[in-house]
């Protein structure tokens, strides 16, 4: 029974906000349990059989008024626990400067971060304190879950799809993380750890990491694998959307939708094009989804993401 | 020999009105069939406890060192699967739904017998074959099918048990429109919609549920068994499917399958608590405007179980706010059980133990609901002990509680013998104490981030695990005393009079057993839960 607690470190802003609303929520609760246990404890002795209490008609003010009184009082006190709880922060933060990206791909059963300057690590997450992270997950197969108690945050990852956290660490020390969704045999084995270290101790930690590519060479090292730029070149004959500056811009599509071009579309994009045909474009490109797998699907769309808009060129 | 023939021979019970095999297993009498489901479920309810066994024992060390992964993984699936599926969806319905409903509205059997005896079949069909594949070939995707795990990835036999659960849906739906029809064609005259009783208000609630609900739960099997069979790329993100589009018909589905679970033991307990008390059941009409409230409100939350699956944050906005609303009406139930209590003439008899468990259990778990419709709270505790111990509140605190309670409430009725009183009270109270140790600690755990569905975990949750463990072992031990005093009884009990509780309610005026037309004379309508306050205890209902 080693190392047996009744408390949760609180390791990020969130955190702290979830427990002030699970604290909050739990006074209501723990209020309107104890108002009926009080209230059935109290009729149970008074009104158990043969007590001398009266066993009588009902006094004329429990009618109808006090039905619709307390079904109005519990509404509003539903809706103002969502009001207050859900209303202000049901939303996702917004992304502050200096945010530090790092991807995550999951696969049975391991969790492979990539940090922005290619470093990389497996079973394991370094960042830095009081500095906002922003983690863009994806699957490599099934439906996993990306789970850190210390943090009270949890996401699923989805094949093909990116889905993303962004949270801001505010306390060191090493944390669970945890699979949360069930992905098979070796689901409880999909774990790992969270280490939060100064921010001079992760710049000291990540140059001792041996380096990878950077997500973008690699992805610029795959765009050529595959030949994107024999029809995505602006040098091309083919008839095909030009990418330059694509990331963020607004896109027109075939069937009078409008999109914006995000991780999600980009990636959609490579693995099933017919899905989103660009208007004024016919749907002649093949789909990559079976050639590039989830971690190649991801650098292309980091390098698509570098490539500056058409005349300002990059070199 | 006197001469007998102006003697009229009272009609054999139903239980005696033949004796083959063959008698029983073509009967369509409503008594008859409730008798074999209750059997049946019965019977796969201690299935899908020996699987949780294995389960709790496993949990006691933090290292996998009892089963493997897979074992694990596949007793944790058999578990969810029997429980939900082949017991606690038909388990009120089935078992005393076809016993009373007919009886309660003053009808000789449900509209269509045939049908009745069909849904048996179906039942028993399509969950021996379920179970028999869970056992023998075994399935590792939990009860919840997930895709693309379960069918793209998971190696085990998905494709059977997914055919049995499909099979034994129908079952369900042929309950259901079954009820409906029978609520609506067969009341006696002056049984008025607003006479019923709430058992049959619930009955009814539920079965809207049923008829609505189960065919989303049939297509999505059928889409399941498309792609791992047929290989349609329907959940298949790579080749443009959506894997999230399972979840939202899945819990579509299953969400409202929840309220098929709870809806009827609220119409037991109402039935109990106003028998108990000696009262009319506080606010009659609101409990009936609330049970089909939350039939309807339930269809539109299925959402609040994928706060964290990556649909978009505005939906969660708006199923925490749905899933707020159908606390409500599930509120104002639990305040007018409480007020019925109000100078009422309280006794404490081994139905009414049950009801107050599962007054106090349910409230439990609505409460804890508020903390999972809130979504910042719920992405914390979401696919952790906590939603664990929260639906176990529900379906064992609430449903099965009532389950029980209505067993010894309608005991005497369906055999016409009286059980050993002391011996109930125990087993309620050994339950009440079981189920708290079991899932309680859960609660706790659940909040310190131990997730579900894990084989092996960090050391500092295994006191938790503990405590539960142990109270799973009391728990085995109270659901085991019934299955002995109950058979106990139905041999050797005392014989019970046609009302042995003086209650309300047109079961009670026909005689215990029944016999198959279900009543000697036509019954007489009151008004329900007619309770005068002078009613207390007489000899006057004695037969």
């Amino acid at each position: 029974m080693s190392g047996f607690r009744l408390t949760l470190p609180e390791a990020s802003r969130n955190a702290q906000s979830v427990d002030i609303a699970f604290a909050a929520v739990f006074a209501i609760a723990a209020a309107i349990f104890l108002i009926l246990f009080v209230l059935l404890v109290v009729f149970a002795v008074r009104y158990r059989r043969g007590a001398p209490a009266a066993h009588a008609p009902l006094p004329k003010f429990l009618s109808r008024e006090i039905e619709i009184g307390w079904t109005v009082a519990t509404t509003f006190l539903a809706i103002f626990i969502f009001w207050w709880f859900v209303g202000g922060h049901g939303l996702p933060p917004r992304n502050a400067p200096g945010q530090i990206e790092i991807h995550v791909v999951a696969k049975q059963w391991m969790w492979k971060v990539q940090h922005p300057d290619g470093a990389r690590e497996i079973d394991a997450l370094h960042i830095p304190v009081g500095t906002q992270i922003r983690l863009v997950m994806t699957s490599q197969d099934v439906i996993h879950s990306f789970y850190v108690p210390a943090f009270r945050l949890k996401q699923d990852v989805l094949p093909v799809r990116s889905t993303e956290l962004v949270f801001t660490p505010t306390e060191t020390g090493t944390f669970h993380l945890f699979c949360a969704e069930y992905c098979g045999t070796q689901h409880s084995h999909m774990t790992g750890e969270v280490v939060v270290m100064t921010p001079a101790d992760y710049a000291a930690w990540l140059r001792r990491q041996p380096h990878g590519d950077t997500l973008v060479h690699e992805g610029e090292a795959l765009f050529d694998k595959f030949g994107c730029g024999a029809c995505h070149s602006p040098e091309s004959q083919v008839h095909a959307p030009k990418l330059g500056g694509l990331f963020g811009s607004t896109v027109a599509l075939q069937d009078g939708r409008q999109v914006k071009a995000d991780e999600a579309y980009l990636k959609k994009s490579i693995t099933d094009p017919r899905a989103d045909i660009v208007a004024g474009y016919a749907p002649i490109m093949p789909s990559y989804g079976q050639y590039a797998d989830g971690e190649d699907v991801e650098a292309i769309v980091a390098y698509l993401k570098s490539l500056p808009k058409e005349g300002t060129d990059r070199d | 020999m006197t001469d007998t023939t102006f003697v009229p021979q009272p009609p054999l019970d139903y239980l005696h009105d033949g004796s083959t095999l063959r008698s029983w297993l073509l009967t369509t009498d409503h008594k008859r069939i409730a008798v074999l489901f209750s059997l049946s479920i019965t019977f796969f309810f201690f299935i899908g406890a020996v699987a949780i066994s294995v389960v709790r024992l496993e949990l006691l060390t933090p290292a996998g060192d009892l089963v493997s992964d897979d074992t694990y993984n596949k007793m944790f699936t058999i578990h969810g699967i029997v429980m939900v599926w082949f017991f606690l969806i038909p388990s009120i319905p089935a078992t005393f739904g076809n016993f009373l409903l007919p009886l309660m509205i003053g009808a000789k059997d449900l509209a269509f017998p045939r049908i009745n005896l069909l849904s048996w079949y179906l039942y028993v069909g399509g969950a021996a074959f379920t179970v028999l594949t869970l056992i023998l070939g075994g399935v590792d995707t939990g009860w919840t099918f997930y895709t693309p795990y379960s069918t793209m990835f998971s190696n085990t036999a998905v494709l059977p048990a997914a055919m049995g659960v499909f099979v034994v849906g129908f079952s369900s739906v042929l309950t259901g429109v079954n009820f409906i029809a029978t609520t609506h064609m067969l009341r006696a005259p002056g049984m008025t919609w607003f006479r019923l009783p709430l058992f049959v208000w619930a009955m009814y609630a539920t079965s809207m549920v049923m008829v609505l609900a189960t065919p989303v739960l049939a297509m999505t099997l059928l889409l399941i068994i498309a792609e791992r069979w047929l290989d349609l790329p329907i959940f298949d993100a790579s080749r443009g499917g959506d894997p999230l589009l399972f979840q939202h018909l899945f819990w579509f589905y299953s969400h409202p399958a929840v309220y098929i679970m709870i809806l009827p033991a609220m119409g037991v307990a109402s039935e109990i608590i106003a028998c108990f008390a000696r009262r009319k059941l506080f606010g009659y009409s609101f409990m009936v405007y609330a049970l089909v409230a939350i039939a309807v409100i339930g269809f539109f939350v299925w959402g609040h179980h994928m706060f964290v699956s990556g649909q978009s944050p505005y939906a969660n906005v708006v199923f925490s706010f749905l899933s707020f609303m159908v606390a409500v009406p599930s509120a104002i139930k639990v305040f007018n059980w409480t007020a019925t209590l109000y100078r009422g003439s309280i006794s404490f008899d081994a139905p009414m133990l049950y009801a107050f468990g599962f007054l106090g259990l349910f409230t439990i778990g609505g409460l804890t609901g508020l903390f999972l419709a809130t979504v910042p709270i719920d992405i914390h505790v979401t696919d952790t002990y906590f939603v664990v111990a929260h639906f176990h509140y529900i379906m064992v605190g609430g449903s099965v509680s009532a389950f029980f309670g209505g067993m010894h409430f309608w005991w005497p009725k369906i055999t016409g013998k009286l059980y050993p009183e002391l011996w109930a009270r125990a087993a309620a109270i050994a339950m009440f104490i079981g189920f708290n140790l079991t899932f309680f600690p859960q609660f706790v755990m659940g909040y310190l981030g131990m997730p579900r569905r894990y084989h092996v975990y960090p050391p500092e949750f295994q006191v938790y695990h503990v405590l539960s463990t142990a109270g799973a072992a009391v728990l085995g031990v109270a659901y085991f005393m019934p299955l002995f005093y109950l058979i106990w009884s139905f041999r050797h009990g005392a014989r019970a009079g046609a009302n042995p509780w003086h209650a309300k309610g047109l079961e009670w005026q026909a005689p215990s057993p029944p016999p198959h037309e279900n009543f000697i004379t036509p019954p007489m309508i009151e008004r329900p839960y007619d309770y005068r306050p002078e009613d207390v205890a007489t000899a006057r209902d004695m037969p």
